[in-house]
Protein backbone atom coordinates (compact mmCIF):
# COMPACT_ATOMS: atom_id res chain seq x y z
CA UNK A 1 0.00 0.00 0.00
CA UNK A 2 3.21 2.65 1.07
CA UNK A 3 4.61 1.66 -2.27
CA UNK A 4 1.39 2.53 -4.41
CA UNK A 5 1.10 5.61 -2.75
CA UNK A 6 4.72 5.86 -2.60
CA UNK A 7 6.19 5.26 -6.09
CA UNK A 8 3.43 3.76 -8.35
CA UNK A 9 0.65 6.48 -8.38
CA UNK A 10 2.82 9.87 -8.39
CA UNK A 11 4.46 7.77 -11.26
CA UNK A 12 1.68 7.35 -13.47
CA UNK A 13 0.59 10.74 -12.59
CA UNK A 14 3.67 12.23 -14.37
CA UNK A 15 3.63 10.05 -17.35
CA UNK A 16 -0.02 11.01 -17.81
CA UNK A 17 1.04 14.84 -16.88
CA UNK A 18 3.82 14.35 -19.73
CA UNK A 19 2.08 12.79 -22.70
CA UNK A 20 0.18 15.60 -21.99
CA UNK A 21 2.13 18.22 -21.86
CA UNK A 22 4.23 16.76 -25.07
CA UNK A 23 0.53 16.68 -26.54
CA UNK A 24 0.25 19.86 -25.88
CA UNK A 25 3.23 21.36 -27.12
CA UNK A 26 2.93 19.63 -30.47
CA UNK A 27 0.09 21.36 -31.07
CA UNK A 28 0.92 24.64 -29.94
CA UNK A 29 2.87 25.05 -32.77
CA UNK A 30 0.12 24.21 -35.30
CA UNK A 31 -1.69 26.73 -33.32
CA UNK A 32 1.05 29.36 -33.45
CA UNK A 33 1.87 28.64 -36.68
CA UNK A 34 -1.79 28.97 -37.97
CA UNK A 35 -2.35 31.97 -35.33
CA UNK A 36 0.58 33.84 -37.11
CA UNK A 37 -0.84 32.98 -40.68
CA UNK A 38 -3.97 34.48 -39.73
CA UNK A 39 -2.29 37.64 -38.74
CA UNK A 40 -0.68 38.21 -41.44
CA UNK A 41 -3.06 37.49 -43.89
CA UNK A 42 -1.87 33.61 -44.90
CA UNK A 43 -3.23 30.16 -44.47
CA UNK A 44 -0.78 28.75 -42.66
CA UNK A 45 0.11 24.98 -42.69
CA UNK A 46 -2.95 23.16 -44.64
CA UNK A 47 -1.33 20.49 -46.21
CA UNK A 48 -0.66 17.88 -43.81
CA UNK A 49 -4.13 16.30 -43.21
CA UNK A 50 -7.41 18.30 -41.92
CA UNK A 51 -6.69 21.72 -41.34
CA UNK A 52 -2.44 20.75 -41.36
CA UNK A 53 -3.45 18.80 -38.39
CA UNK A 54 -0.83 16.67 -38.78
CA UNK A 55 1.68 19.28 -39.45
CA UNK A 56 3.29 18.58 -35.85
CA UNK A 57 2.98 14.66 -36.64
CA UNK A 58 5.28 14.92 -39.58
CA UNK A 59 7.83 17.75 -37.88
CA UNK A 60 8.46 15.41 -35.30
CA UNK A 61 9.29 12.18 -37.40
CA UNK A 62 11.84 14.77 -39.49
CA UNK A 63 13.51 15.96 -36.36
CA UNK A 64 13.40 12.26 -34.89
CA UNK A 65 15.40 10.71 -38.11
CA UNK A 66 17.43 13.43 -38.70
CA UNK A 67 21.26 12.62 -38.58
CA UNK A 68 22.80 13.37 -35.26
CA UNK A 69 25.71 15.95 -35.60
CA UNK A 70 28.06 16.48 -32.75
CA UNK A 71 30.32 19.39 -34.19
CA UNK A 72 33.85 18.74 -32.75
CA UNK A 73 34.71 21.94 -31.50
CA UNK A 74 31.73 21.61 -29.04
CA UNK A 75 32.35 20.24 -25.04
CA UNK A 76 30.60 17.28 -25.27
CA UNK A 77 28.87 16.54 -22.40
CA UNK A 78 28.13 19.81 -21.52
CA UNK A 79 26.54 20.32 -25.17
CA UNK A 80 24.64 17.13 -24.18
CA UNK A 81 23.62 18.09 -20.77
CA UNK A 82 21.63 21.43 -21.67
CA UNK A 83 19.04 20.49 -24.13
CA UNK A 84 17.92 18.24 -21.06
CA UNK A 85 18.25 21.18 -18.38
CA UNK A 86 16.30 23.48 -20.92
CA UNK A 87 13.54 20.82 -21.14
CA UNK A 88 13.05 19.31 -17.44
CA UNK A 89 12.28 22.46 -15.08
CA UNK A 90 9.51 23.21 -17.55
CA UNK A 91 7.88 19.84 -16.80
CA UNK A 92 9.18 19.54 -13.31
CA UNK A 93 7.34 22.81 -12.01
CA UNK A 94 3.95 20.92 -12.94
CA UNK A 95 4.15 19.26 -10.01
CA UNK A 96 2.61 22.02 -7.41
CA UNK A 97 -0.14 23.05 -9.73
CA UNK A 98 -3.73 22.03 -9.28
CA UNK A 99 -5.66 21.23 -11.86
CA UNK A 100 -8.78 20.33 -10.64
CA UNK A 101 -10.74 20.89 -6.97
CA UNK A 102 -8.28 20.08 -4.46
CA UNK A 103 -6.10 17.94 -6.94
CA UNK A 104 -2.71 19.26 -7.58
CA UNK A 105 -1.15 17.38 -10.61
CA UNK A 106 1.48 15.42 -8.51
CA UNK A 107 1.63 17.01 -4.31
CA UNK A 108 0.17 19.35 -2.59
CA UNK A 109 3.18 20.91 -0.68
CA UNK A 110 3.49 24.20 1.61
CA UNK A 111 6.59 25.57 -0.16
CA UNK A 112 4.50 25.64 -3.55
CA UNK A 113 5.26 29.49 -4.14
CA UNK A 114 8.91 28.81 -3.11
CA UNK A 115 8.67 25.60 -5.61
CA UNK A 116 7.47 27.84 -8.91
CA UNK A 117 10.38 30.75 -7.59
CA UNK A 118 13.38 27.82 -7.22
CA UNK A 119 12.65 25.66 -10.30
CA UNK A 120 12.66 29.78 -12.13
CA UNK A 121 15.65 30.04 -10.77
CA UNK A 122 17.46 27.14 -13.20
CA UNK A 123 15.50 26.96 -15.96
CA UNK A 124 18.30 29.70 -17.49
CA UNK A 125 21.05 26.72 -17.16
CA UNK A 126 20.02 25.28 -20.60
CA UNK A 127 20.60 28.30 -22.68
CA UNK A 128 23.72 29.01 -20.82
CA UNK A 129 25.26 25.67 -20.85
CA UNK A 130 24.28 25.27 -24.68
CA UNK A 131 25.46 28.82 -25.55
CA UNK A 132 29.33 28.04 -23.91
CA UNK A 133 29.25 24.48 -24.66
CA UNK A 134 28.57 25.76 -28.42
CA UNK A 135 32.38 27.01 -28.40
CA UNK A 136 31.24 29.52 -30.86
CA UNK A 137 31.36 33.45 -30.45
CA UNK A 138 27.72 33.84 -31.31
CA UNK A 139 26.03 31.39 -29.09
CA UNK A 140 28.42 32.90 -26.16
CA UNK A 141 26.65 35.81 -26.79
CA UNK A 142 23.40 34.35 -26.68
CA UNK A 143 23.83 32.88 -23.45
CA UNK A 144 25.35 35.81 -22.10
CA UNK A 145 22.04 37.82 -23.16
CA UNK A 146 19.90 35.45 -22.11
CA UNK A 147 21.19 34.88 -18.27
CA UNK A 148 21.55 38.44 -17.91
CA UNK A 149 17.75 39.29 -19.19
CA UNK A 150 16.64 36.70 -16.86
CA UNK A 151 18.74 37.50 -13.63
CA UNK A 152 17.03 40.58 -14.38
CA UNK A 153 13.64 40.13 -14.82
CA UNK A 154 13.57 37.23 -12.56
CA UNK A 155 13.44 40.27 -9.61
CA UNK A 156 10.31 42.02 -10.48
CA UNK A 157 8.99 38.61 -10.81
CA UNK A 158 9.75 37.70 -7.60
CA UNK A 159 8.27 40.95 -6.04
CA UNK A 160 5.10 40.72 -7.94
CA UNK A 161 5.00 36.50 -6.52
CA UNK A 162 5.52 37.95 -3.53
CA UNK A 163 2.59 40.49 -3.22
CA UNK A 164 0.35 37.53 -4.85
CA UNK A 165 2.01 35.11 -1.64
CA UNK A 166 0.68 38.45 0.82
CA UNK A 167 -2.60 38.22 -0.86
CA UNK A 168 -3.37 34.06 -0.40
CA UNK A 169 -1.59 34.42 2.94
CA UNK A 170 -0.51 30.89 2.10
CA UNK A 171 2.30 29.07 0.53
CA UNK A 172 -0.02 26.19 -1.02
CA UNK A 173 -1.05 26.96 -4.54
CA UNK A 174 -4.25 24.20 -4.14
CA UNK A 175 -5.80 26.54 -1.21
CA UNK A 176 -4.63 30.20 -2.95
CA UNK A 177 -7.28 28.88 -6.07
CA UNK A 178 -9.89 27.84 -3.50
CA UNK A 179 -9.86 30.91 -0.95
CA UNK A 180 -12.28 33.35 -1.66
CA UNK A 181 -11.13 36.77 -2.80
CA UNK A 182 -12.88 40.48 -2.47
CA UNK A 183 -13.38 42.66 -5.34
CA UNK A 184 -10.85 44.63 -4.52
CA UNK A 185 -7.89 42.28 -4.72
CA UNK A 186 -9.00 41.16 -7.52
CA UNK A 187 -8.81 44.43 -9.14
CA UNK A 188 -5.82 45.48 -7.22
CA UNK A 189 -4.43 42.08 -8.48
CA UNK A 190 -5.73 42.53 -12.40
CA UNK A 191 -4.11 45.83 -12.24
CA UNK A 192 -0.31 44.48 -12.23
CA UNK A 193 -1.20 41.33 -14.69
CA UNK A 194 0.30 43.65 -17.81
CA UNK A 195 3.68 43.52 -16.08
CA UNK A 196 3.72 40.35 -14.50
CA UNK A 197 3.23 39.06 -18.34
CA UNK A 198 5.53 40.83 -19.30
CA UNK A 199 8.16 39.92 -16.87
CA UNK A 200 7.00 36.51 -17.99
CA UNK A 201 7.58 36.94 -21.42
CA UNK A 202 11.24 38.06 -20.66
CA UNK A 203 11.69 34.71 -18.11
CA UNK A 204 10.33 32.67 -21.07
CA UNK A 205 12.56 34.46 -23.81
CA UNK A 206 9.48 34.64 -26.02
CA UNK A 207 9.13 37.76 -29.06
CA UNK A 208 9.26 40.83 -28.67
CA UNK A 209 12.09 39.30 -25.59
CA UNK A 210 13.33 36.90 -28.07
CA UNK A 211 17.03 38.38 -28.13
CA UNK A 212 19.46 35.21 -27.22
CA UNK A 213 18.69 34.27 -30.50
CA UNK A 214 18.09 37.06 -32.86
CA UNK A 215 18.53 35.80 -35.69
CA UNK A 216 19.67 39.00 -37.30
CA UNK A 217 22.43 39.82 -35.42
CA UNK A 218 23.32 36.46 -33.60
CA UNK A 219 22.74 33.53 -36.16
CA UNK A 220 20.27 31.62 -33.83
CA UNK A 221 21.98 32.92 -30.82
CA UNK A 222 22.09 29.88 -28.24
CA UNK A 223 21.19 26.88 -30.58
CA UNK A 224 23.32 27.49 -33.57
CA UNK A 225 24.91 24.36 -32.93
CA UNK A 226 21.76 22.28 -32.26
CA UNK A 227 20.37 20.67 -34.93
CA UNK A 228 17.86 17.54 -34.96
CA UNK A 229 16.07 16.20 -32.32
CA UNK A 230 18.61 18.37 -29.59
CA UNK A 231 17.30 21.28 -31.23
CA UNK A 232 14.05 19.69 -31.10
CA UNK A 233 14.84 19.79 -27.56
CA UNK A 234 14.91 23.68 -26.96
CA UNK A 235 11.87 24.18 -29.49
CA UNK A 236 9.78 21.87 -26.64
CA UNK A 237 11.49 23.65 -23.55
CA UNK A 238 10.30 27.03 -25.24
CA UNK A 239 6.58 26.18 -26.39
CA UNK A 240 6.16 23.69 -22.73
CA UNK A 241 7.45 26.75 -21.00
CA UNK A 242 4.40 28.92 -22.55
CA UNK A 243 2.11 26.49 -21.17
CA UNK A 244 3.39 26.22 -17.71
CA UNK A 245 3.81 29.68 -17.16
CA UNK A 246 0.29 30.49 -19.30
CA UNK A 247 -1.21 27.53 -16.54
CA UNK A 248 0.88 29.59 -13.41
CA UNK A 249 -0.90 32.72 -14.90
CA UNK A 250 -4.18 31.41 -14.76
CA UNK A 251 -4.09 29.89 -11.33
CA UNK A 252 -2.50 32.70 -9.81
CA UNK A 253 -4.57 35.48 -11.65
CA UNK A 254 -7.81 33.81 -13.18
CA UNK A 255 -9.13 31.38 -10.40
CA UNK A 256 -7.36 28.16 -12.48
CA UNK A 257 -9.72 25.87 -12.75
CA UNK A 258 -12.76 27.57 -11.30
CA UNK A 259 -15.42 29.07 -13.36
CA UNK A 260 -16.20 32.47 -12.28
CA UNK A 261 -18.78 32.97 -9.94
CA UNK A 262 -18.77 29.58 -8.45
CA UNK A 263 -20.52 27.84 -10.73
CA UNK A 264 -20.63 24.45 -11.27
CA UNK A 265 -17.86 24.16 -8.68
CA UNK A 266 -19.35 20.92 -7.57
CA UNK A 267 -17.96 18.77 -10.59
CA UNK A 268 -14.47 18.30 -10.16
CA UNK A 269 -14.16 16.27 -13.54
CA UNK A 270 -14.69 20.01 -15.49
CA UNK A 271 -11.49 21.70 -13.68
CA UNK A 272 -9.16 19.94 -16.05
CA UNK A 273 -11.44 21.39 -19.00
CA UNK A 274 -12.04 24.75 -17.57
CA UNK A 275 -7.97 25.36 -16.86
CA UNK A 276 -6.84 23.96 -20.27
CA UNK A 277 -9.76 26.81 -22.24
CA UNK A 278 -7.98 29.94 -19.99
CA UNK A 279 -4.54 28.37 -20.90
CA UNK A 280 -5.30 28.51 -24.52
CA UNK A 281 -6.33 31.90 -24.07
CA UNK A 282 -3.39 33.25 -22.87
CA UNK A 283 -1.63 31.28 -25.17
CA UNK A 284 -2.94 33.19 -27.77
CA UNK A 285 -2.07 36.54 -25.78
CA UNK A 286 1.41 35.15 -26.90
CA UNK A 287 1.18 34.44 -30.03
CA UNK A 288 -0.77 37.60 -30.22
CA UNK A 289 2.25 39.82 -28.81
CA UNK A 290 4.69 37.98 -31.30
CA UNK A 291 2.03 38.79 -34.03
CA UNK A 292 2.18 42.35 -33.25
CA UNK A 293 5.25 44.01 -31.53
CA UNK A 294 8.74 44.37 -32.78
CA UNK A 295 12.10 43.62 -30.62
CA UNK A 296 13.59 45.97 -28.44
CA UNK A 297 17.19 46.96 -28.10
CA UNK A 298 19.01 45.11 -25.83
CA UNK A 299 19.54 48.13 -23.89
CA UNK A 300 16.21 49.21 -23.55
CA UNK A 301 15.48 45.71 -22.53
CA UNK A 302 17.79 46.14 -19.56
CA UNK A 303 16.32 49.92 -18.67
CA UNK A 304 13.33 48.56 -18.29
CA UNK A 305 13.55 46.03 -15.95
CA UNK A 306 15.87 47.89 -13.60
CA UNK A 307 14.49 51.41 -14.07
CA UNK A 308 11.46 50.89 -14.22
CA UNK A 309 9.51 47.44 -13.38
CA UNK A 310 11.88 46.46 -10.34
CA UNK A 311 10.91 50.26 -8.38
CA UNK A 312 7.19 49.47 -9.61
CA UNK A 313 7.23 45.97 -8.44
CA UNK A 314 8.93 46.79 -4.95
CA UNK A 315 6.38 50.08 -4.44
CA UNK A 316 3.62 47.52 -5.51
CA UNK A 317 4.71 44.70 -2.86
CA UNK A 318 4.65 47.78 -0.11
CA UNK A 319 1.14 48.67 -1.24
CA UNK A 320 -0.26 45.24 -1.17
CA UNK A 321 1.52 44.59 2.43
CA UNK A 322 -0.30 48.10 3.52
CA UNK A 323 -3.65 46.49 2.19
CA UNK A 324 -3.58 43.75 3.75
CA UNK A 325 -2.39 44.62 6.91
CA UNK A 326 -5.43 47.01 7.23
CA UNK A 327 -8.24 45.57 5.15
CA UNK A 328 -8.05 42.06 5.64
CA UNK B 1 11.10 2.38 6.07
CA UNK B 2 13.55 3.20 8.16
CA UNK B 3 16.31 1.20 5.85
CA UNK B 4 14.74 3.01 2.45
CA UNK B 5 15.19 6.40 4.11
CA UNK B 6 18.86 5.32 4.94
CA UNK B 7 19.33 3.81 1.82
CA UNK B 8 18.20 7.49 0.04
CA UNK B 9 20.36 9.42 2.46
CA UNK B 10 23.67 7.46 2.09
CA UNK B 11 22.87 7.41 -2.20
CA UNK B 12 22.12 10.86 -2.05
CA UNK B 13 24.86 11.98 0.20
CA UNK B 14 27.37 9.59 -2.34
CA UNK B 15 26.26 12.36 -4.69
CA UNK B 16 26.88 15.33 -3.13
CA UNK B 17 30.18 13.88 -2.32
CA UNK B 18 31.27 12.61 -5.29
CA UNK B 19 30.10 16.23 -6.66
CA UNK B 20 32.14 17.93 -4.26
CA UNK B 21 35.38 16.06 -5.26
CA UNK B 22 34.27 16.69 -8.42
CA UNK B 23 34.09 20.59 -7.87
CA UNK B 24 37.89 20.43 -6.74
CA UNK B 25 39.47 17.84 -9.26
CA UNK B 26 37.88 19.13 -12.48
CA UNK B 27 39.94 21.37 -15.17
CA UNK B 28 37.62 23.23 -16.97
CA UNK B 29 36.21 26.14 -14.64
CA UNK B 30 32.82 25.63 -16.22
CA UNK B 31 32.45 22.14 -15.63
CA UNK B 32 33.58 22.77 -11.81
CA UNK B 33 30.67 25.10 -10.96
CA UNK B 34 28.12 22.38 -12.46
CA UNK B 35 29.78 20.18 -10.25
CA UNK B 36 29.12 22.74 -7.47
CA UNK B 37 25.32 22.80 -8.57
CA UNK B 38 24.81 19.14 -8.58
CA UNK B 39 26.39 19.35 -4.69
CA UNK B 40 23.44 22.37 -3.82
CA UNK B 41 20.92 20.39 -5.45
CA UNK B 42 21.76 17.13 -3.93
CA UNK B 43 22.16 19.20 -0.60
CA UNK B 44 18.57 20.50 -1.17
CA UNK B 45 17.05 16.88 -1.29
CA UNK B 46 18.65 15.98 1.91
CA UNK B 47 17.23 19.07 3.62
CA UNK B 48 13.35 17.83 2.63
CA UNK B 49 14.36 14.67 3.76
CA UNK B 50 14.81 16.21 7.08
CA UNK B 51 11.49 18.13 7.12
CA UNK B 52 13.36 21.50 6.41
CA UNK B 53 11.11 22.09 3.36
CA UNK B 54 12.00 26.16 3.43
CA UNK B 55 15.32 25.99 3.68
CA UNK B 56 15.69 23.41 0.53
CA UNK B 57 14.00 25.92 -1.29
CA UNK B 58 15.71 28.64 -0.24
CA UNK B 59 18.92 26.38 -1.19
CA UNK B 60 17.75 25.96 -4.84
CA UNK B 61 16.70 29.89 -5.36
CA UNK B 62 19.75 31.28 -3.64
CA UNK B 63 22.39 28.82 -4.44
CA UNK B 64 21.05 27.04 -7.55
CA UNK B 65 19.19 29.61 -9.09
CA UNK B 66 21.41 32.78 -8.07
CA UNK B 67 25.05 32.22 -7.18
CA UNK B 68 26.21 29.46 -9.42
CA UNK B 69 24.48 31.60 -12.66
CA UNK B 70 26.51 34.40 -11.39
CA UNK B 71 29.65 32.24 -11.27
CA UNK B 72 28.78 30.78 -14.61
CA UNK B 73 28.87 34.67 -15.64
CA UNK B 74 31.78 35.51 -14.30
CA UNK B 75 33.71 32.33 -15.98
CA UNK B 76 32.37 33.18 -19.22
CA UNK B 77 33.12 36.79 -19.18
CA UNK B 78 37.15 36.29 -17.93
CA UNK B 79 37.24 33.13 -19.92
CA UNK B 80 37.09 29.71 -19.52
CA UNK B 81 40.04 28.24 -20.56
CA UNK B 82 41.76 24.81 -19.10
CA UNK B 83 43.49 25.36 -15.93
CA UNK B 84 47.06 24.08 -16.67
CA UNK B 85 48.99 21.73 -14.41
CA UNK B 86 51.04 23.79 -12.34
CA UNK B 87 49.79 27.64 -13.09
CA UNK B 88 49.80 29.05 -9.77
CA UNK B 89 50.15 25.48 -8.00
CA UNK B 90 52.46 24.71 -5.54
CA UNK B 91 53.42 21.08 -4.46
CA UNK B 92 52.49 21.04 -1.27
CA UNK B 93 48.99 23.15 -2.25
CA UNK B 94 46.61 19.59 -2.24
CA UNK B 95 48.97 18.25 1.03
CA UNK B 96 48.18 21.19 2.94
CA UNK B 97 44.08 21.55 1.80
CA UNK B 98 43.57 17.65 2.85
CA UNK B 99 45.28 17.88 6.22
CA UNK B 100 42.59 21.24 6.68
CA UNK B 101 39.77 19.20 5.75
CA UNK B 102 40.62 16.76 8.17
CA UNK B 103 41.24 18.79 11.21
CA UNK B 104 37.51 20.54 9.80
CA UNK B 105 35.91 16.95 9.49
CA UNK B 106 37.96 16.10 13.45
CA UNK B 107 36.96 19.01 15.40
CA UNK B 108 33.13 19.74 13.67
CA UNK B 109 32.37 15.63 14.60
CA UNK B 110 34.06 16.69 18.29
CA UNK B 111 31.68 19.22 18.38
CA UNK B 112 28.76 17.41 17.58
CA UNK B 113 29.63 14.32 19.95
CA UNK B 114 30.26 16.20 22.38
CA UNK B 115 27.00 18.63 22.15
CA UNK B 116 24.78 15.89 21.04
CA UNK B 117 21.90 16.21 19.01
CA UNK B 118 20.87 20.01 18.95
CA UNK B 119 17.39 19.45 20.84
CA UNK B 120 15.55 23.19 19.84
CA UNK B 121 15.90 23.51 16.13
CA UNK B 122 13.33 21.14 15.31
CA UNK B 123 10.95 21.63 17.66
CA UNK B 124 11.31 25.66 17.14
CA UNK B 125 10.94 25.58 13.17
CA UNK B 126 7.85 23.10 13.81
CA UNK B 127 9.98 20.82 10.36
CA UNK B 128 10.74 24.04 8.40
CA UNK B 129 7.28 25.94 7.44
CA UNK B 130 7.83 28.93 6.00
CA UNK B 131 5.35 30.52 8.66
CA UNK B 132 7.43 29.00 11.50
CA UNK B 133 10.94 29.67 10.27
CA UNK B 134 9.93 33.36 9.43
CA UNK B 135 8.02 33.42 13.16
CA UNK B 136 11.42 32.64 14.74
CA UNK B 137 13.76 34.80 12.54
CA UNK B 138 11.81 37.41 13.37
CA UNK B 139 10.96 37.06 16.47
CA UNK B 140 13.65 35.17 18.84
CA UNK B 141 16.55 35.46 16.27
CA UNK B 142 15.67 39.53 15.12
CA UNK B 143 19.04 40.71 15.97
CA UNK B 144 21.45 38.74 13.97
CA UNK B 145 18.74 38.68 11.13
CA UNK B 146 18.96 42.24 11.48
CA UNK B 147 22.44 42.16 11.38
CA UNK B 148 23.07 40.25 8.45
CA UNK B 149 20.76 42.76 6.93
CA UNK B 150 23.23 45.60 7.94
CA UNK B 151 26.05 43.47 6.40
CA UNK B 152 24.66 42.67 3.06
CA UNK B 153 23.63 46.74 2.73
CA UNK B 154 27.23 47.36 3.05
CA UNK B 155 28.54 45.04 1.10
CA UNK B 156 25.84 46.46 -1.61
CA UNK B 157 27.33 50.23 -1.27
CA UNK B 158 30.69 48.81 -0.97
CA UNK B 159 30.72 46.96 -4.67
CA UNK B 160 28.94 49.97 -5.96
CA UNK B 161 31.36 52.52 -4.62
CA UNK B 162 34.10 50.13 -6.37
CA UNK B 163 32.64 49.45 -9.49
CA UNK B 164 32.19 53.29 -9.98
CA UNK B 165 34.35 55.02 -12.39
CA UNK B 166 37.08 57.67 -10.38
CA UNK B 167 35.83 60.71 -10.79
CA UNK B 168 38.78 62.90 -10.63
CA UNK B 169 40.45 61.17 -13.44
CA UNK B 170 37.88 61.49 -15.80
CA UNK B 171 37.76 65.29 -15.07
CA UNK B 172 41.47 65.52 -15.42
Amino acid sequence: MDWLNLVVFPVLRSVVLIVVLLTGFAYLTWYERKLLARFHARYGPNRAGTFGLLQPVADAVKAVFKEEVIPRHVDRWVYLLAPMLALVPALVIWAVIPVAKGVPAIADVNIGFLWILAIAGVESYGVILAGWSSNNNYSLLGALRSSAQMISYELPLGMFLVSILLLAGGFSLVSLVETPRAWWEWVWLWAMFPLFFICILAETNRSPFDLPETENELVAGFQTEYGGIKFALFFMAEYINMITTSTIMATLFFGGYRLPFGLLSDVVWLGPFVLAAKVILLLFLFIWVRASIGRPRYDQLMHFAWKFLLPVSIGYMIVTALLVVFFK
Amino acid sequence: MMTASILFFIAIGAVSLASALGVVISRIPIHSALFLLVNFVSMAVLFITLDAQFLAAAQVIIYAGGIVILMLFVIMLIGSDEIRENAGHRVWTPYVGILLGVILLASMTFALVEAGPPPATSAVVQGGVPEAVGMTLLTRYILPFEMAGVLLLVALIGALLLARPPKQKTEN
